[in-house]
């Protein structure tokens, strides 16, 4: 198979069988847990479950001065290495063709040399949460096979897409290619992973506000 | 003029001089070249003498499933370029679109060449080679795998002329209804040159030939039996629009004011990323310019399965199937499937219920 059928593969049924695990994988997961259900709670109202669920949304977002005082360093990696794959996924331009080829509809790009900067920030910062991870008994006593494989998921095609856009050691068609099928890989891991979470979070921060709402409580 | 310039045992130095071209061209020819192939100057004098020397060696080009392109790129320049002259200078000794003979006098001068030149003549082929049904494509009733066979034994080399002869180009495409296939993938024990483009470049075709005669062995390949002094590197990393790329400047369309103002074509669908060729630096039309140069993406013309990318105006990042129908399809299984282990979930919730017993003070008292 020479590098350019490797590509036109990534490109063509590879993207498709990963889009297909990816979307429906996804919407299993969501549809089983919403099908859950919560008993009625009987006891009465002391507060707008609703209010507080919304607005737990958001203010969950923002970490509270004592839990920051606590872990600077994980929450600061945490939001460098969020906001790296946001920008480097999202405000790249040839990224953005995909989702407007995908979605219908596309958006403004970052110009490529801030993408370029931003992928290698995302990148050390996601090394230091490795290192982190490792060295504090805390975090490697607690850590599990899937939060490795979803660091190794994640980081994968930020390395690979910054060789494929310098054009480091391979012919650019294989470093493309290999850039997709890494993406794939994130793809076909990703609803069966803690990466779920990026789909999850929202439902679970809404969910503990709402209860602290109907109990009248601050969440 | 004609019987001087056919005469076998003519060295290329005679024959160009005969046709008029002066010592200073010749070097200047033999400058250029030495450049385009990325060898010192000092190699100069060597080339100039080697192909002063080159005896005509003799040429037999096979067209298998082609369009004639390559050989109209080569031979129809504008003006009789010093490149068509050094072509016009190897004995080409079959070439059934160019020689006056046809049928089996056509047949007869390549069993000619090949007897008189056996183990060192040139084998040029352009045109992939249908292995589908030998009687796809046929030249004097001999199907065209049978002939390369037959005319591969005692060649030299094999230099695969454009896209198709080399990758299966054209032909080989989705869903390829021929079973054609490449040279390389029928012949395995002769050394192959691989020049492809649809159609390559003209200077490429005589700069390889430069080449054999020069040192009379074949350049530095690269993986895919490509020279490398001429596919070494990128359109994109030679292209004059690159700094655009970087910038994340684009033509959203043809005539858009990033179009007009000369920005990166990436997004109408440019290939030049994953694409090996001289274009971008060679250029065509003795250097004038190149597709890129003229607006228009680059199609990947020198790539394997160049058209099977999905679209020639879709660009690199965007897949090549219909993904929104896919994932249509695929949210539409995936809240059916997981309706369906909701429900399985909440049917064992029930009746697990339903059968559970409450424990009583007899059951304990058992």
């Amino acid at each position: 198979m020479s590098e350019i059928e490797l590509l036109n593969w990534a490109r063509g049924p590879g993207f498709q069988i990963a889009s297909v695990i990816f979307v429906a994988g996804i919407l299993i997961r969501l549809v089983e847990i919403l099908m859950l259900g919560r008993k009625a709670n009987l006891a009465e109202a002391k507060g707008s479950a609703m209010s507080s669920g919304l607005r737990t949304i958001i203010t969950r977002t923002v970490p509270d001065a004592s839990t920051y005082k606590r872990s600077v360093f994980t929450v600061t990696s945490g939001y460098v290495f969020h906001i790296g794959l946001f920008i480097t996924i999202f405000l790249y331009a040839p990224h953005i063709l995909l989702f407007k080829d995908v979605l219908g509809f596309g958006w403004p790009a970052l110009p490529t040399s801030v993408i370029d900067a931003t992928a290698v920030v995302t990148i050390i910062s996601l090394v230091a949460v490795l290192v982190h991870r490792l060295k504090d008994p805390v975090k490697r006593f607690l850590s599990t096979f899937d939060d490795y494989l979803g660091w190794f998921v994640t980081i994968l095609p930020l390395v690979t897409g910054y060789i494929a856009f310098h054009r480091i050691g391979m012919p650019a068609p294989s470093l493309i290619a290999i850039h997709i099928l890494s993406v794939e890989l994130l793809m076909i891991v990703f609803p069966f992973t803690k990466l779920m979470h990026a789909f999850t979070l929202f439902l679970a921060r809404y969910y503990n506000g709402a209860i602290s709402g109907y109990r009248g409580v601050q969440s | 003029m004609t019987n001087d310039l056919s005469r076998k045992d003519k060295t290329l130095g005679e024959a160009l001089r005969s046709q008029g071209i002066s010592r200073r061209s010749f070097l200047k020819f033999c400058a250029a070249t030495a450049s385009m192939m990325a060898l010192p100057p000092s190699m100069i004098p060597t080339i100039a003498n080697a192909l002063e020397k080159a005896r005509r060696p003799s040429v037999i080009w096979l067209s298998f499933q082609e369009c004639t392109g390559c050989t109209e790129s080569l031979t129809r320049a504008h003006t009789a370029t010093i490149e068509s002259l050094i072509f016009d200078s190897i004995s080409l000794d079959y070439h059934h679109t160019l020689q006056a003979a046809s049928g089996h006098a056509a047949e007869a001068a390549r069993e000619a060449a090949m007897e008189e030149n056996d183990g060192k003549y040139l084998l040029v082929v352009d045109g992939s080679i249908p292995l589908g049904n030998p009687g796809y494509s046929t030249i004097a009733g001999i199907s065209n795998y049978d002939m390369l066979i037959d005319t591969a034994k005692g060649a030299a080399a094999i230099i695969t002329v454009g896209t198709c002869a080399a990758f299966g180009g054209i032909p080989h495409a989705r869903p390829n209804p021929t079973g054609a296939v490449s040279v390389s993938d029928i012949i395995k024990d002769k050394p192959i040159i691989n020049v492809p483009g649809c159609p390559p470049i003209p200077v490429v075709i005589t700069g390889v030939l430069t080449h054999f005669l020069t040192f009379g062995a074949i350049p530095e390949l690269d993986h895919l039996g490509r020279p490398k002094t001429f596919y070494g590197q990128s359109i994109h990393d030679r292209c004059y629009r690159r700094p655009f790329y970087d910038k994340g400047l684009f033509a959203e369309t043809f005539d858009d004011e990033g179009a007009k103002a000369g920005w990166c074509l990436y997004k109408l669908g440019c290939k030049g990323p994953t694409t090996y060729n001289a274009c971008a630096t060679t250029k065509w039309n003795g250097g004038v310019s190149f597709p890129i140069e003229a607006g228009h993406p680059c199609l990947g013309c020198s790539e394997p399965d160049f058209w099977d990318g999905g679209g020639f105006y879709k660009a690199i990042s965007i897949p090549t199937e219909n993904i929104t129908k896919t994932t249509i399809y695929a949210a539409a299984a995936g809240v059916a499937a997981g309706v369906a282990i909701g429900a399985t979930g909440r049917m064992k919730k029930a009746s697990a219920n339903k059968s559970h017993q409450k424990v009583t003070i007899d059951d304990l008292k058992k």
